[in-house]
Formats: C-alpha cells, sequence, structure tokens
C-alpha cells in the first residue's frame, strides 16, 4: 500500500469556492489522475474532473497543478516532494463549471473564425502531391492535442478577458500558421492574422511553449515566423516598391477562402 | 416535463469519434439538420487514441496491392467469420476516404514521390496503412472536426446561423432512445455542464458510441467506452452479434502499474520491432498457427529480409494478427519467461538507429520517457496484452449500417460483422470512414422515404426514461457506483478475459448477477451539474448488459477463434464457422441465440485457394460445387 498524500482542491462552481485538503493514498508510479481517481472512488464521488484518456492524447484533463498549468494525467507523482501538499486548482484564464472543470468554449468559438483550408479547386482527392519535407512544418503543429493549457498560460487573456475579442490565442495563431505552411492551401491569412486575430499583441515570451504538454515550438516555429511572413508583407522594400510603381499587387491574395491556386 | 428541452433534427449521431462525424458530414451534406453528441468535448473521443495508421489499398508503397489482396488479409484475419460483403465494401471504399482527408486537410506521411506513405501492419501482406507517425487518429479526428467547422462556416454564410444545420452537443449523453410503434422517435439524454435534460426529437439515429473497454480492468480504451451504443440498440429492440470476440491487444506497458494497459502501437512490430522472452529468444517463431504458415518465415534472417525485399521473403511472425500474438505472449509469461514486470520485452532500440525510431515512434518515446523513464531508443520495451477492441455489436445491413430497428443506423466499433472474430490493426480507422459515411448516407435515405409522417415518442416513454435518469441522485444510502464497477471489471478480466473456460464464464455469470442487483441500486451524492459518481451510476446499466452479453456469449460458443479463445475447446471448428451467435433482450435480460451465417458470394470466394478455404470451411461449403451450404 501507499503513501498518504495530501491535496488542497479547489472545489465549487461558476459562484464560488474554496480549497479543500484531502488525504489520500498515492502508489509508486502513480500519476496525479490517478490519485485525482482514488480520491473520486472513495471519498467525494462528485468531484468534477475532465478526462478521457489518460495517456496524454486527449488533451482534457488539463488544470493548474501547483499553480502551474499541466495534463493531470501526465504528471507523476514522484514529481513532487513527500511531504508538501499539492495544491491543485482549474485553469485560471476560462470560467469555472464545477470543482476543475472550466468553460473551454472560448477555443471552439475562435476555431469557427479561422478560413478553412483551402485547397485549389483543380486539385482532385487523390492527386496531391507532397514532400516530407514540406508538410512536416505544419505537421509539428497538427501534433496539437488541444489542451488550451497554452491559451491559458498566454499573459495577453490570463487575467485580461478584455482581450478575448481581438486576439485568438497561441493554438489559433498557430492553426493560422499551420494552414499558411500546408503546401497545398492556397489562401492568404497574413492579414487576418495580424488584424482580426490579434498576432500583434504577442510579445514572444514563450511561455506556451513552455506548457505545451506535446512540445511544439510554438513560439519559435509557428509565431516568429507568420510575425515575420506578416511583416516581410507589409514592409518589405522590395514589395513596397513593386506595389508603388504597380509592378506587384499590393495584396498577393484575397484574405477569406476562395483564391485560386 | 418542462424541465426537459426538445431539440427538433432531422438525424442524431451519437457518438463524436471517427464514424460518427463521418456520419454527421455525410447527412449535413445530403441538407438533413443533423445533431452530433458527443460524451467529451468536441474533438477528444477515443478515436484521438488510435496510433498506427489507416487501412487502405492505394498500392503508393506496394503496387500489387489492390482491394481484393486488402479483402483476403481482412477476412483471414478475422477467421472467416467476417460479414464478407462489409469486408468487400470496406477494401473497395477505404482508398477513396483516405484521399477525401486529404482533401479535407489531413498531412499523412509520404513518400519519396509526394504521395501518401504507407507502413507494414499485422496481418497485412503489403504495406498499407496511411499513417502520421504514430497519430493517425489525432490527424483523422482533427480533420474531420476541420471539415465540421467549414461546413458550419458556409452555413454561418447561408443562414446566418453557423450552428443551423450541424450542431455537436459537446459533453451531452444519451441514456435511451425512444421509439413509435417499432421506429426510432427520438434520444434522450442529459447534458453534462447543467445536469439539465434534452429530448432529441429525430425520426433517424446513427449509433457511433464506440466499444467497450471499461468493462474490463486492463484496457486501452478511455472513459467513455461504457457500450453505451451497444446498450442503447439492446434496449430499443435491436440486436447484437459476435460478442464473443473482444480483441486483446498483444502489446500495453506493464509498468508502472497504473498506466498498465496504455498502448504500445503495432507499428513498433511494423518498423522492424522484435517480441522476446527473459532468455532473449525471439519467441514469435514457435506461435505460428498451421493456417498463417505459408506466408510466415521461418527464420530470423528471413524475416530480417523481409523489411526490405518484401518480394522474395516472407513476413517476420511479430506481424502475425493480433490474436496470435496476444495469446503468445500470454503464454510466454505463463511459462515463466516473462519480464520483471508481468510482460515480455519488446525490443526496437537494437534493431533500428535512435533518430528512425524518434522520427517513425515519437509519441511511444515520449510515453516512455515520461511515464516510465524508459528510453527506448535505448532499452526494451515491457509490454503485455490488454482489452483494445471489441469485434462485435450491433447487427447492421452492411450496405446502409441499418439495424433491424427502424431508423436506427450503426457504424464504428459499435456495430458488428465487418471484422468478424478479429480486426487487423489499421482496420478500424478505414471502418469509421467507409461506414461512417456509409451510415449517413443509409439514414438520409430512410428519411426521404418517411416523407412527412414523423414518428413521435410518447409522454410515458419519457417520463420513464426521466425517471430511470434521475433515480441514482434520488436514492439515498445505495452502494457507492465507482465500487460496483470495478468489481465488474475485475470480475470479467479475471474470469471472461483473454483464455477462457466454461467454469470461469460460469463463475462469472453468477457474479455477474450478483452485481446487477447492486448496479441497480446505487446512488450518487452531490446534484445533476458535472457529476462524474451520478454520470458513472447511469453508465453502469450499460456496462453490466455488456458484460452479460460477451460472458453469454462466450459459454456458448465452444471453440477458440480470433478473439475468443477457449481453454477447453482450443481447436478452431469449420462447424462454428458456420454459426455467429445473435445477443437481444428479452423483457431486461439476454439473450443468446445461434444463426447461420450467409454463405459467401462465389466470385469473393474465388478470391482463395481451395487449399486454403479448407482450414477454415466445412466440406460441405467448399468449391468446386459453387455453392456453399452453410
Amino acid at each position: 500500500m501507499g503513501e498518504k498524500v495530501e491535496l488542497r482542491v479547489w472545489r465549487g462552481d461558476a459562484g464560488q469556492g474554496q480549497l479543500t485538503d484531502y488525504q489520500v493514498e498515492a502508489n509508486e508510479g502513480e500519476v496525479l489522475l490517478d490519485v485525482l481517481h482514488r480520491l473520486q472512488a472513495t471519498q467525494t464521488g462528485d468531484l468534477a474532473i475532465r478526462w478521457n484518456c489518460k495517456a496524454g492524447k486527449c488533451g482534457s484533463c488539463s488544470m493548474e497543478i501547483n499553480g502551474r498549468p499541466r495534463l493531470a494525467c501526465m504528471t507523476r507523482m514522484s514529481l513532487f516532494a513527500p511531504d508538501e501538499p499539492i495544491t491543485i486548482t482549474p485553469l485560471r484564464t476560462f470560467p469555472v463549471i464545477r470543482d476543475l472543470v472550466t468553460d473551454v468554449s472560448f477555443n471552439f468559438a475562435k476555431a469557427r473564425e479561422i478560413p478553412s483550408f483551402t485547397p485549389g479547386p483543380a486539385v482532385k482527392p487523390g492527386e496531391f502531391r507532397m514532400q516530407q519535407v514540406d508538410v512536416e512544418r505544419s505537421q509539428e503543429f497538427r501534433k496539437c492535442i488541444e489542451c488550451f493549457l497554452c491559451q491559458n498560460v498566454c499573459h495577453v487573456i490570463r487575467d485580461h478577458p478584455e482581450n478575448e475579442r481581438p486576439f485568438a490565442g497561441p493554438r489559433f495563431l498557430m492553426r493560422i500558421a499551420e494552414l499558411e505552411m500546408h503546401p497545398a492551401d492556397t489562401a492568404d491569412r497574413r492579414e487576418i492574422a495580424q488584424d482580426d486575430f490579434g498576432l500583434g499583441y504577442c510579445n514572444i515570451t514563450k511561455c506556451c511553449t513552455e506548457v505545451c504538454p506535446e512540445n511544439i515550438k510554438i513560439t519559435d516555429n509557428a509565431l516568429i515566423p507568420m510575425k515575420e511572413r506578416v511583416v516581410g508583407r507589409k514592409y518589405d522594400p522590395l514589395v513596397w516598391l513593386g506595389a508603388k510603381i504597380g509592378r506587384r499587387p499590393r495584396h498577393d491574395t484575397p484574405k477569406v477562402p476562395g483564391a485560386q491556386g | 416535463m418542462s424541465d426537459i428541452e426538445r431539440l427538433r433534427y432531422d438525424v442524431v449521431v451519437v457518438g463524436a469519434g471517427g464514424s460518427g462525424l463521418r456520419a454527421a458530414i455525410e447527412a449535413r451534406e445530403a441538407g438533413k439538420r443533423t445533431a452530433v453528441i458527443s460524451k467529451s468535448l468536441f474533438g477528444k473521443a477515443h478515436t484521438v487514441m488510435a496510433e498506427g495508421g489507416c487501412a487502405a489499398a492505394m498500392g503508393n508503397v506496394n503496387p500489387n496491392d489492390n482491394w481484393q489482396v486488402h479483402f483476403r488479409d481482412t477476412m483471414r484475419g478475422g477467421k472467416f467469420l467476417n460479414n464478407w460483403r462489409m469486408a468487400e465494401l470496406h477494401a473497395k471504399e477505404a482508398p477513396d476516404q483516405v484521399w477525401e482527408l486529404e482533401a479535407w486537410g489531413a498531412l499523412f506521411d509520404r513518400t519519396p514521390d509526394g504521395k501518401i506513405s504507407q507502413r507494414n501492419f499485422g496481418g497485412h501482406q503489403y504495406p498499407r496503412l496511411a499513417h502520421v507517425g504514430d497519430r493517425t487518429g489525432l490527424e483523422m479526428i482533427r480533420t474531420l472536426q476541420q471539415r465540421v467547422v467549414a461546413l458550419q462556416q458556409e452555413d454561418a454564410r447561408e443562414h446566418g446561423d453557423p450552428e443551423a444545420m450541424i450542431k455537436v452537443f459537446a459533453e451531452t449523453t444519451v441514456t435511451r432512445l425512444l421509439r413509435d410503434g417499432g421506429r426510432i422517435a427520438g434520444a434522450f439524454g442529459y447534458i453534462r455542464e447543467s445536469g439539465r435534460f434534452v429530448l432529441f426529437e429525430a425520426p433517424a439515429v446513427i449509433l457511433a458510441t464506440g466499444g467497450i473497454g471499461k468493462t474490463f480492468k486492463y484496457s486501452s480504451n478511455s472513459w467513455e467506452y461504457t457500450g453505451d451504443g451497444h446498450a442503447l440498440a439492446l434496449l430499443a429492440g435491436a440486436t447484437l452479434i459476435n460478442m464473443e470476440f473482444v480483441q486483446f491487444h498483444p502489446t500495453h506497458m506493464v509498468w508502472p502499474i497504473s498506466v498498465r494497459g496504455l498502448l504500445v502501437t503495432e507499428s513498433v512490430r511494423g518498423d522492424g520491432g522484435v517480441l522476446r522472452n527473459s532468455e532473449g529468444r525471439r519467441y514469435m517463431f514457435d506461435y505460428v498457427p498451421d493456417v498463417f504458415r505459408a506466408q510466415y518465415a521461418e527464420t530470423e534472417e528471413e524475416a530480417d529480409r523481409w523489411y526490405t525485399d518484401p518480394d522474395h521473403n516472407r513476413r517476420p511472425p511479430e506481424l502475425l494478427p493480433r490474436d496470435e500474438v496476444a495469446r503468445a505472449n500470454n503464454a510466454e509469461v505463463k511459462a515463466g519467461r516473462g519480464s520483471p514486470h508481468g510482460g515480455v520485452f519488446l525490443d526496437i532500440a537494437s534493431r533500428r538507429p535512435a533518430e528512425e525510431i524518434l522520427r517513425r515512434l515519437p509519441s511511444m518515446y515520449h510515453q516512455f520517457k515520461e511515464l516510465a523513464d524508459v528510453d527506448i531508443t535505448k532499452e526494451p520495451m515491457e509490454v503485455g496484452p490488454a482489452q483494445h477492441y471489441v469485434m462485435g455489436g450491433v447487427e447492421v445491413d452492411p450496405d446502409t449500417a441499418a439495424s433491424i430497428v427502424p431508423g436506427l443506423f450503426a457504424a464504428g466499433e459499435v456495430s458488428g460483422g465487418m471484422h468478424g472474430s478479429n480486426r487487423l490493426g489499421g482496420n478500424s480507422l478505414s471502418d469509421l470512414l467507409v461506414f461512417g459515411r456509409r451510415a449517413g448516407v443509409g439514414a438520409v435515405a430512410y428519411l426521404d422515404s418517411l416523407g412527412d409522417a414523423r414518428p413521435a415518442a410518447s409522454d410515458a416513454d419519457l417520463d420513464s426514461a426521466l425517471a430511470e435518469a434521475l433515480a441514482p441522485l434520488e436514492r439515498s444510502g445505495g452502494e457507492n457506483p465507482y465500487t460496483v464497477h470495478a468489481e465488474v471489471q475485475q470480475t470479467m478480466s479475471d474470469l471472461v478475459g483473454i483464455i477462457r473456460k466454461e467454469e470461469e464464464i460460469k463463475a462469472a455469470l453468477a457474479e455477474l448477477e450478483k452485481l446487477r442487483a447492486r448496479a441497480a441500486n446505487v446512488s450518487a451524492e452531490g446534484g445533476a451539474a458535472y457529476n462524474p459518481g451520478w454520470h458513472l451510476a447511469l453508465d453502469l446499466r450499460n456496462i453490466m448488459l455488456i458484460a452479460d452479453c460477451v460472458a453469454q456469449a462466450a459459454l456458448e460458443r465452444q471453440e477458440s477463434r480470433g478473439g475468443h479463445t477457449r481453454d477447453d475447446f482450443p481447436e478452431m471448428s469449420p462447424e462454428w464457422r458456420k454459426i455467429i451467435l445473435v445477443c437481444s433482450l428479452d423483457g431486461d435480460r439476454v439473450v443468446v441465440k445461434q444463426e447461420p451465417m450467409v454463405p459467401m458470394r462465389t466470385d469473393l470466394l474465388a478470391l482463395f485457394d481451395t487449399d486454403e478455404l479448407k482450414k477454415y470451411y466445412t466440406k460441405a461449403e467448399l468449391p468446386p460445387a459453387g455453392e456453399e451450404t452453410g
């Protein structure tokens, strides 16, 4: 039988709540989600936890553990000092539904605002030809399990709900980068990345990269290259000159779906 | 009754994994108002856990591949108990389904000439699995999710409301299907967040709820897999087939104990990994059954040559179908040649360079590193079998996915027949797409045939569905649902697991009888809003029904075949091949009946050598008579 650990779990709902202390058994090799499940099964059957795969693949069990955003299923108990209580609170950026479960619908709403994948109309299913080296850039971003830890930690919206309208957050700026770098996509989302999704709010503190359980280099590989593409378009002297003398179009493709390949 | 919200749809899809989303897309594209009910958040269904790939005979890597070869492999994998028409449709339609995903934005790994790459897998003659590293399921569900979003963007432009034609009800659970004169009239359930009740009024319901893993203690399945669709179908008067066939995938983590059952993808073996026992012996050569003898290598040298020269060498026995490998792993441990934590060794470290392992198996590297402190590029993994998939499910018409209940359809893992007694790896993701789409088409055709006559649920049925759902919350002093659930899982794992025998199954049935009474008397503390104890109390009804089906069917089938191994009947019997077991409800009790298999169409039968068929069929069924008598 394992040792008892002390958990301080936030209990409550949208109205109010408080930290409640529990003593729960923990065994060798366990992750925090195991211990929370034992708490649920033995002491508090109605403790609200969102989880699904318990394998680090679905991104459901996001919570703040000793203040750090983590997946409970990938947080090993050996991480903690044996005698210290472990404090578990819901994601701070999103409204609480109950206990450790938050309302993450903000993310699904943002996802719906981004113009979808737009292949050239002439390419038929089965005819796509892409090189591995070209798909790998977007593949890295498609590793995203939508745990929304990056959204939760980003200081632009953490404690700043007023920025939720103009700013899509790292996950969805990365989605724009993913589509921009998709070899078969023909739309242009550079202007809207800046104007409608708030890419300029990001000042590359890399907190999103730091909490990503998939180890996606969100800032270095998605956000900074995306900023460069936006800037390249706006301020490149050759582009500027080209536009000025009428040799290059000011906008290379329309910003919403329907662009031709 | 005023606290029940009523919503009117044409089609309700229960389940938002691969098959559910593909079905919903089809219904919406045909202009039907479609609701998708998801037990989890949108995009988090069990499909995300699929790793290895999606089988489709595109012939990108080996041009000899075609649908006939895929069909043959599927029938062999299922030991000829498959619904051959489903296997045929699946093999023919899978390539188009994969290409469609690509046109919706999926980014599969590539061949050097820029096509979709395909990898080797157990039981597949040629490299056939479209994949993205070892996270193919995630790519698939994300693509379908994003396709739904793209359709919603179209609807926003056309109707001013993105949810006008297709809406996802996240964290919502259906507890009853309601009927009107035998036909489907709607689905009743609750919304997790608020605990509010909803009646979806719809003449067509597509079940896409996945499997039954939470019936067992060690399973690679997510928590959602409580057999909901299987049970909803039974309760609505539909039939389940092949419930004795439960797949125990051969390789899962066994240590640490908390991650026991976490899947280790078959791709490890497809990419060169081998199984060894504590003596270092590559033991799979000792476990090649007669029916597969001709197709598998007999020496390590031949097996190793196959990876680079598959046309002139036979396959390594590590790539036998899953049931064979799982039994072998189990036998090695039983014989005392297991690893320190009761598994066997899966070694890729000594066989492939570290950088290749990292590139092809990034999730496996991550999983072992984070959860077990094992570096799979340097040391072998300890692995063992755990419950992974259920071949059994709702009996459906192969072409339309229709059950015997008018208006009720089923696709994906919750449907039965396609995989026979054992599913090949990679055939699940393709199954989801092919039959998800077909269920959508089937439901649309059914709706069109109804005209204006929409069935309506009765108030009495709605009352009793509501009372059933509220009971665990209103009952006080009942047992803890978590305790009862754990005991069901223990019973099923101990007594109706990978190796079965009559006295143990009978003991399980006796135990289930007692547990059924306890499950009916659990109570949930707390209120209706996001209360996992209450949710489990409601899921228990489904788990108990399904456990009963599995145990009764396992007792009835007196042979060993695929995902059903009887210690007391170790041989595969041609007589039993002619029979499928059908579960239905008589009152509130599960009954099992034998039904004859439909004989295979002669042009499909002609794809096999008579010598091979002899291993599975009775004499009377064999060609050249041309017609079988089964």
